[in-house]
């Protein structure tokens, strides 16, 4: 071998090395059909999603590769039906989106990664011409103009837990003014029961029985469907601060706490008990609603309202309900 | 057993003379560490998924510390791609010598001249050893500072002075290259002494002068030969030999030990404890101090570890060698007891790499497979590989491979303080003399034991 092949070799190999690394990254690229967005995940305090924001064309479709730079994370667009994508750390998962409407989606982290998790969200603003759409009504608890973060103790409390079952088998017909979607969303169970309680028509039933009236009432507001979504949006979405089964204890639970300590807000103190009747029983649906779709506004509770649909919420206050009350179908 | 000389293998001595296939192995090396530089510094964080973790932490350190230094010694010094870039600059040639180059050839100072600063940088990147080897990041700035630092030492200072004095990885090497089954030695002494020019030394226009800056006639360990061949090269005589020898053969040589491997001896050894209790001990505090660089529990085990490694394994080395000797009554002074001591220490702590080694490849190699089809972690799939799944191997053998190494490493140590004891004083009881040593080191066996194998 000459010298001159030797350094010819040594600069291929000390430039070509380098540049044969990107020419590839440039081809594999370049075969990739239209534009496509590389989503790089990590988890919230080392700067969530990157880039965090996207933009799209209504029809046309946005072509993402997903990759996780330290731990497991998933990735869907709240408020939509796309896929749910594993993002796995240092593999790339490729989806495809295509919009049907105009306007902001966020997107979000669907894996508890970090106590910090819920703040791993993103925006995709999908251009297109405006469809037409009845307006949509602003949420139950802004119509009533409640203040989410005034204190709504129970009192009193059932010295039994409620069953719509036992409810519906005292035979007593509750009066159609408590049948009201409205007026059940509207109040608490609290409220509910104390009108039951002077009611003259339910006035010779015990404490208790009134209770199993509410369970009854609330159980008829909902059905076997929306509380199996609940179930199934709380395990993915809340278990891991309240608790699998609402006791406030979810793996997260100490951490948050331990921040709350620092920076106190509103007087909490960690993941709200939904065991805790005085407290629970105390919220009505509505209140429950603002909660979930408003946030707990530094208390660490997120907003959901951008990732929830309106069904998805009611769903899954019907299935907080369950913390304190046995909703099972009377007629099973 | 007598030596053998592959060099009289006509093929053997054409392919090391050439200066082709090492050049052709070093690139591929080169091109190796290129990739994973530029996968550490922009590939995906992950490091199980990036190239500049799994090829370098778990593919190179198994076949150097598996396969290359137990059984060829410095044979990856003689491709390694770390000083080569330095080396061309400062020659001025890739292959014989030709024309001028750019090194300044300054000589390194005498003080320095030593494996103290070799052991001073293992220490420092071994206090932040979890980073290193788990954070792609961190991995690519260490090569490349390896990197860099090679080649300004070749442009300011003669030779192979980074190999020889500043390599954290060559120090260890060196040591360890004393137990292999080959060495490099000239055949005829008397040839050497005769031949006035010593182009060994001072170079000729078929090579260079030793670019380890050793008189290859001097040459009676493995330690400073870094097997780059360039003897064969410059010897008008054909007077060097490639010995196929007794394993371990350096042990027996008395000449040239200093505080400096000793302390090297203990350093590995406290190095291997180390990472065997972070990495694979059940001590999640351990690790996560180990991992928080900068904080107060991380000054702690770095405060924990100098110690180790700079006084309780050390002290306790000390302390046996002494007691060892006025058991037996020696008149030896306790600091060549102490060199001599922790020369025959050497098979325990390379076992102890081995088996520590063991651990982690057989728990992590399949990593390699994804990585060599997708090393940035860019979502490649150049070989078919990148969906493999990982799988650990060997599960059911591998703490009998371990315990196996192990003993195997405290057996031979045994015999090489018995060695050591009968060369000291060999009119005192080998058995006083060794006792302690012994006891120390089947103490450090059972340790690596519960750490490694239990």
């Amino acid at each position: 071998m000459t010298e001159r092949a030797g350094r010819l070799l040594v600069i291929v190999v000390v430039v070509g090395t380098p540049l044969a690394v990107y020419g590839v990254r440039w081809a594999l690229a370049r075969s990739e059909p239209g534009a496509t967005v590389t989503l790089h995940a990590r988890m919230a305090e080392d700067g969530g999603w990157t880039p965090d924001h996207l933009a799209a064309t209504v029809g046309q479709p946005l072509r993402l590769r997903l990759t996780s730079d330290d731990v497991m994370h998933g990735f869907a667009v709240g408020r939509t039906d796309l896929p749910v994508v594993n993002v796995k750390p240092g593999q790339v998962s490729e989806v495809t989106l295509t919009f049907t409407r105009p306007g902001r989606y966020v997107f979000y982290c669907t894996r508890w990664c970090g106590v910090d998790h819920w703040r791993m969200r993103g925006t995709i603003d999908v251009a297109g011409d405006p469809v037409e759409a009845a307006a949509e009504m602003p949420p139950l608890y802004v119509r009533l103009g409640l203040d989410l973060d005034a204190p709504h103790p129970a009192s009193p409390v059932p010295a039994h837990r409620p069953s719509a079952a036992r409810g519906a088998r005292l035979g007593v017909a509750i009066p159609a003014a408590y049948q009201s979607l409205d007026r059940y969303r509207s109040q608490s169970p609290a409220q509910l029961w104390s009108s039951l309680r002077t009611d003259t028509r339910t006035r010779q039933l015990s404490n208790a029985d009134v209770w199993d009236l509410v369970a009854l009432v609330a159980r008829s507001h909902t059905t076997p469907a929306a509380l199996e979504e609940g179930r199934r949006l709380y395990a993915a979405n809340c278990a891991a601060c309240h608790g699998e089964r609402g006791a406030g204890d979810g793996v997260m639970a100490a951490a948050i706490a331990s921040r709350l300590r620092s920076f106190p807000r509103h007087g909490v103190t960690g993941p709200v008990d939904f065991t805790e009747p005085a407290r629970l029983l105390g919220a009505g649906p509505a209140l429950l609603q603002g909660k979930i779709v408003r946030g707990g506004m530094g208390t660490g509770m997120p907003y959901w309202g951008p990732i929830f649909t309106a069904a998805q919420t009611w769903a899954l206050v019907d299935y907080v309900r369950t913390f304190q009350m046995d909703l099972e179908d009377p007629n099973e | 057993m007598r030596r053998r000389d592959l060099l009289r293998n006509r093929l053997v001595a054409a392919a090391l003379r050439s200066r082709g296939p090492q050049l052709v192995i070093t690139l591929a090396a080169l091109a190796g560490l290129l990739v994973a530089i530029v996968a550490g510094l922009t590939g995906t964080p992950v490091g199980a998924r990036n190239a500049g973790i799994v090829l370098v932490w778990i593919a190179w350190w198994a076949l150097l510390m598996l396969v290359a230094v137990p059984f060829a010694g410095r044979g990856w010094c003689s491709v390694c791609p770390v000083p080569v870039v330095g080396e061309w600059l400062q020659r001025g040639a890739v292959l014989a010598p030709h024309g001028a180059g750019l090194g300044a050839g300054r000589r390194w100072p005498r003080a320095l001249r030593n494996i103290w600063l070799q052991n001073a940088g293992f220490v420092l990147v071994s206090l932040f050893g979890i980073i290193v080897l788990t954070q792609p990041r961190v991995t690519g700035l260490v090569l490349l500072v390896f990197l860099a630092a090679a080649v300004a030492t070749s442009l300011v200072f003669e030779r192979r002075t980074f190999c020889r004095y500043l390599c954290p990885v060559g120090g260890f090497i060196g040591l360890y290259s004393q137990l292999a089954p080959v060495e490099l030695r000239v055949r005829d002494a008397a040839v050497c002494a005769a031949h006035t020019d010593k182009t060994c030394y001072t170079g000729s226009a078929s090579g260079y002068g030793c670019p380890w800056l050793v008189y290859p006639p001097g040459l009676t360990r493995n330690v400073d030969c870094g097997l780059c061949f360039e003897c064969l090269r410059t010897c008008p005589y054909d007077n060097l030999a490639l010995n196929v020898r007794p394993a371990g053969a350096d042990l027996a040589v008395a000449r040239g030990r200093g505080l400096d491997e000793a302390f090297k001896t203990c350093i590995m050894l406290g190095s291997a404890l180390a990472y065997a209790a972070v990495m694979l001990g059940p001590w999640g505090g351990l690790k996560s101090a180990a991992s928080a660089v900068g904080t107060t529990p991380w000054w702690g085990y770095a405060a924990a570890f100098l110690l180790l490694v700079f006084g309780l394994l050390p002290g306790a080395l000390w302390l046996a060698t002494a007691s060892g000797g006025r058991l037996a009554g020696s008149t030896t002074t306790t600091v060549r007891s102490f060199t001599r001591f922790a020369s025959a220490l050497t098979p325990l702590g390379l076992a102890a790499w081995m088996a520590f080694t063991l651990s982690f490849v057989f728990a992590n190699l399949s990593y390699v497979w994804p990585v060599l089809s997708d090393p940035l972690g860019w979502g490649w799939n150049l070989v078919g590989t990148a969906d493999l799944a990982w799988t650990p191997y060997g599960a059911a053998i591998l703490p009998f491979l371990q315990a196996g190494v192990l003993l195997g490493g405290l057996a031979w140590t045994g015999a090489a303080v018995r060695h050591v004891a009968a060369d000291l004083e060999p009119q005192r009881s080998v058995v006083l003399q060794a006792a302690p040593v012994l006891s120390l080191a089947a103490l450090l066996t059972v340790v690596f034991m519960e750490l490694l194998v239990a």
